[in-house]
């Protein structure tokens, strides 16, 4: 392969949100080049089943949705640590971008008229649904939304988006560099003009210069190890590239979600539906636990609430033990042969296809696992990079930020695709007046500094610990002590834990020092990233002294919007030992912080009047780097129109 | 399945070698053994296998839950993802080999990826149309048994296994193979492709489309996702002998149809 290359738009990503934002570049009359380290369709992306929110009111129980709604859940769903000018410009767009999808040839599953059966709570409904939504894109129910919003294609909306999306990208002849790992960027002082990438064919690099660059790689959960319900190239290349600039921050890398039934010990996501035709938790002497702790709710407490008693137990040496260390038991043999064959069937098809387990006669080995990573590249509303310009970033991988603290099923892929076209275009925009001005001099001496970590790698025999023990030890410190419930003790250990083994990734060395590829040495050059990442990780939990979403500390059981209506910002300067820590208003508010209705029952209230705290953001946001963005901070915020919205409605 | 380990089997691994990167060394196979745990995927003993004991061995795994289609494999001569084959319906020998008719990587790794960009822009793998998404406009109905059955072709995961037990494919490196029928046949099936019967008989009808197909049916035996493939290949093959009557072209499919 030629060791240099040219182009308009480098996507570092070939998943939902890259290959989106790629074809606005591509269909602006730019040249879009897209790097992913797998052929795309087998992005991550691909994995997501359940749906997609977009406000299209087409069934029953979705009428009289629009974005005002999707817009209010959003934001409280975030607990408040959204951009809620964000929040609305999604809200707003998803519908434009779910029907997109149709175009592109999505099957959306259709709305039938006349009576539709369905399971509400465990019980069944009947519904009719009317002649005029016929054929319609359908809803179904997802937690924490006011109305049935998200938009599904059977059981794999993630798979025909993507493969819609990518057969887009076909389409445009866009070219696609699969197997080609971004290592660096390539950046002038604060200017970033594209990036080093290993490619995991051969081993060699090539130089991607470029007039503008996104970072569209997806979550990270492979800081926790095996605890993840994420594919296992979710390894945080993405953030790392921008974090080892020294100057781009990531925001709120300690907004963690986790999901309480992963397949043990795979990390297999068995959905919430389980439990809810009424599935139970029972420890190793076969006591169901949470249907003791939780009287009323039962295993139906919510996601946070089940999982800290299941780690609870598995701590009190309660769990069930195998080989593969203690997990919970879920049992679903009382629910019948005929309810899991029909109702529950993809189910009972992961347990038949990967634990080899046949839930009607025996139970499920499961354990709460990391889900999804709100944090990311923090970017402004245009997807531009603080502190960099050229660089911008779209999807899981960024945090643009419409989740905040916690992200609403379904919400995130739908994210994917109306970053894309946001942040596509403003990309677009960019390119339009700049010219591709960067020396190869340049170009070289970044390439060089990764020939020379290659080397070093290559040069350095393993003695200690090899880099797959310092990875799993760093997913026990993760999910033990910067797992769901936190303490200021526990992650203290973690600090100085994970700080403990950067310092071991320093001496490690391979097992194998065979030219091409060398799944070893693709594996070393993560991980101290990957440590970096968990390590603000770590930290950003123990400094944020509330809860609020998904970070939940023990010690800390309010949210404190008089200290902590704020977003966190790491960076790590060149050179450092540390990374540094500040922090930013979490943008304009629009809907005042309120109650979510559901998790943390009390909150320290906001001291400064909203008017005030509005008035702070924009400078305060200039100060930690954010550029400017086309059209002026607020300018899409659509002033009080959430209150046409009925709340009343939303709660019955 | 739990009750079939008690005294845990010890497993032996014949998997094969070679490195690209060393072109001298000729491949070979190389045996691995490891203890049979429970639950044990693919997936886990090739990990375990790469993290224990040879860190230079090659393969793919992505989603590990048999959705992204990376890892295709010849487990004992037969095509399958490897994340979703236990070791409990294995004997204690395994012989692993990477998939023929795509391009090798490196031990277990091949190119499954070029060869379906490929396939795709062969037979235009998108919807076909003339005019562009309108962002006012409200989405076209469709009923949703049409969006049931496109979704029922859509399912493929480009795994590459019915291309990998297909005669066909293993001798003509361009044979689309059933999942580039069966992707033909989810937009032929598709109200929102405006291809007209003529455009597609030309994707189809030479030897490297369904006129190749010898119809034995390996791949629908082999499909991990259970997809139809001897009713798709029914399908476009029917579509394309009814377009080729319609054209009045002269071909050698059109005089057997004849016959027949
Ligand atoms: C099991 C599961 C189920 C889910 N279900 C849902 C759901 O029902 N609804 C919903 O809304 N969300 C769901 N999510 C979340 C959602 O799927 C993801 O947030 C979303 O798909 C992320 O898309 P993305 O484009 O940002 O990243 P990805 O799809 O992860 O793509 C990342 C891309 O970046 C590439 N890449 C990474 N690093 C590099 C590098 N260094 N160089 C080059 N390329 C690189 C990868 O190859 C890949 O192509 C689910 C998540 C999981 C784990
Ligand atoms: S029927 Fe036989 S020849 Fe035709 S695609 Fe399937 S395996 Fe190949
Ligand atoms: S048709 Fe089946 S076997 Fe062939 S690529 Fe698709 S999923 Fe794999
Ligand atoms: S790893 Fe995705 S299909 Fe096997």
């Amino acid at each position: 392969m030629e060791p240099f290359y040219t182009t308009d738009v480098l996507v570092i990503g070939g998943g939902l949100a890259g290959e989106r934002a790629a074809i606005e570049a591509a269909a602006s009359g730019h040249k879009a080049t897209i790097l992913s380290l797998v052929p795309p369709r087998r992005s991550h992306s691909c994995a997501a089943q359940g749906g997609m929110q977009a406000s299209l009111g087409n069934c029953v129980k979705a009428s009289g949705d629009n974005a005002n709604w999707h817009f209010l859940d959003t934001v409280r769903g975030s607990d408040w640590g959204a951009d809620q000018e964000v929040a609305r410009m999604f809200a707003e767009e998803a519908r434009v971008a779910v029907r997109e999808m149709a175009y592109w040839g999505v099957p959306w599953t259709r709305a039938t008229p006349g009576k539709n059966s369905y399971f509400i709570k465990g019980e069944r409904v009947e519904i009719d649904e009317p002649e005029d939504k016929a054929g319609m894109i359908m809803h179904r129910d997802f937690g924490g939304t006011a109305k049935w919003r998200a938009c599904y294609a059977s059981a794999g909306t993630g798979h025909s988006v993507l493969y819609a999306v990518d057969a887009e990208v076909s389409r445009l002849g866009i070219e696609v560099r699969d197997r080609m790992e971004a290592l660096s960027l390539i950046y002038d002082g604060d200017r970033c003009w594209g990036a080093v990438a290993r490619c995991l064919r051969t081993g060699e690099l090539t130089v991607f210069a470029a007039k503008a660059t996104i970072i569209a790689t997806g979550g990270y959960g492979r800081i926790y190890g095996k605890y993840t319900t994420n594919a296992t190239i979710n390894e945080g290349t993405g953030a790392m590239l921008a974090l080892n600039t020294g100057k781009v921050p990531l925001g709120n890398m300690e907004a963690i979600q986790f999901h309480p039934t992963g397949l043990w010990p795979s990390g297999i996501l068995i959905t919430e539906g389980c439990r809810g035709d009424g599935g139970y938790l029972v420890d190793k002497d076969n006591h169901r636990f949470v249907a003791e702790l939780e009287p009323e709710k039962q295993e139906l407490a919510s996601r946070d609430v089940v999982s800290r008693h299941m780690m609870q137990r598995i701590k009190d040496g309660k769990g069930a033990d195998s080989k593969f260390g203690p997990h919970i038991w879920l049992d679903l043999r009382h629910l019948g042969e005929q309810h899991l064959k029909t109702k529950l069937r993809e189910i009972w098809e992961i347990c038949r296809d990967f634990a080899g387990i046949d839930p009607v006669k025996e139970m499920i080995p499961v354990r709460p696992f990391q889900h999804y990573s709100m944090g990311g590249v923090r970017v402004d509303k245009d997807g531009h990079a603080y502190n960099m310009r050229g660089l911008f970033a779209a999807g899981e991988a960024a945090c643009w930020d419409m989740h905040g603290f916690n992200r609403l099923g379904g919400n995130s892929l739908a994210e994917t695709v109306v970053a894309g076209r946001i942040v596509g275009q403003r990309v677009a925009q960019f390119v339009d007046g700049e010219t591709l001005d960067v020396s190869t001099a340049l170009t070289e001496a970044f390439k060089k500094e990764q020939e020379a970590r290659i080397a070093d790698w290559m040069s350095r025999k393993a003695e200690g610990p090899s880099v797959y023990d310092i990875r799993d030890a760093m997913g026990e410190i993760m999910i033990d002590k910067v797992g769901i419930f936190r303490t200021a003790s526990e992650l203290e250990e973690a600090v100085v834990g994970i700080k403990d083994l950067l310092e071991q990734v320093k001496t490690a060395g391979l097992h194998n020092s065979k030219p091409g590829v060398n799944p070893e040495l693709t594996f070393a050059l993560r991980l101290e990233a990957m440590l970096k990442l968990a390590l603000i990780t770590a930290k950003g939990a123990l400094e944020r002294q509330e809860s609020r979403g998904a970070h939940s500390r023990v010690d800390f059981p309010q949210r404190d919007d008089k200290n902590w209506l704020k977003r966190t910002l790491a960076r790590w300067p060149v050179g450092a030992s540390e990374p540094v820590l500040s922090y930013e208003p979490v943008g304009m508010l629009d809907l005042p912080p309120g109650e979510r209705g559901y998790g943390h029952a009390t909150r320290i209230p906001l001291e400064q009047s909203v008017e005030d705290y509005n008035a702070s953001v924009a400078e305060a946001q200039k100060a930690a780097g954010k550029q400017d963005t086309v059209e002026p901070m607020g300018s899409q915020i659509q002033w009080g129109a959430w209150e046409q919205a009925d709340t009343k409605a939303a709660s019955s | 399945m739990a009750e079939n380990i008690k005294t845990a089997r010890i497993l032996k691994f014949d998997i094969f070698r070679y490195n690209p990167a060393e072109p001298d060394k000729p491949p070979y196979m190389q045996r691995f053994e490891i203890e049979e745990a429970p639950y044990m995927s693919l997936f886990l003993a090739l990990n375990q296998i790469r993290e224990e004991q040879d860190s230079s061995l090659q393969f793919d795994f992505v989603c590990r839950s048999a959705v992204c289609g990376s890892c295709g494999m010849m487990v004992n001569g037969r095509p399958a993802l490897g994340c979703q084959t236990l070791t409990a319906d294995l004997p204690e020998v395994i012989a692993l080999h990477p998939l023929p008719t795509f391009a090798l990587i490196g031990d277990l790794s091949v190119d499954t990826g070029r060869w379906f960009r490929g396939m795709v822009d062969r037979v235009n793998g998108w919807i076909e149309r003339e005019t562009e998404f309108d962002r006012a406009s409200i989405e076209a109905p469709m009923d949703n048994e049409t969006a049931d059955k496109i979704y029922e072709a859509d399912r493929c995961i480009e795994c590459g296994c019915c291309v990998a037990g297909c005669a066909v494919a293993n001798v003509r490196p361009d044979f689309l193979g059933a999942t580039g029928l069966n992707r033909i046949a989810r937009f032929m099936m598709d109200p929102r492709d405006q291809r007209s019967e003529q455009s597609w008989f030309e994707v189809v009808s030479d030897a490297e489309g369904v006129f190749g197909c010898i119809g034995m049916m390996a791949c629908d035996d082999v499909c991990p996702k259970d997809l139809p493939l001897l009713e798709v290949y029914s399908y476009v093959r029917r579509k394309a002998v009814a377009s080729l009557f319609s054209s009045g072209e002269d071909h050698p499919a059109r005089r057997e149809a004849e016959k027949a």
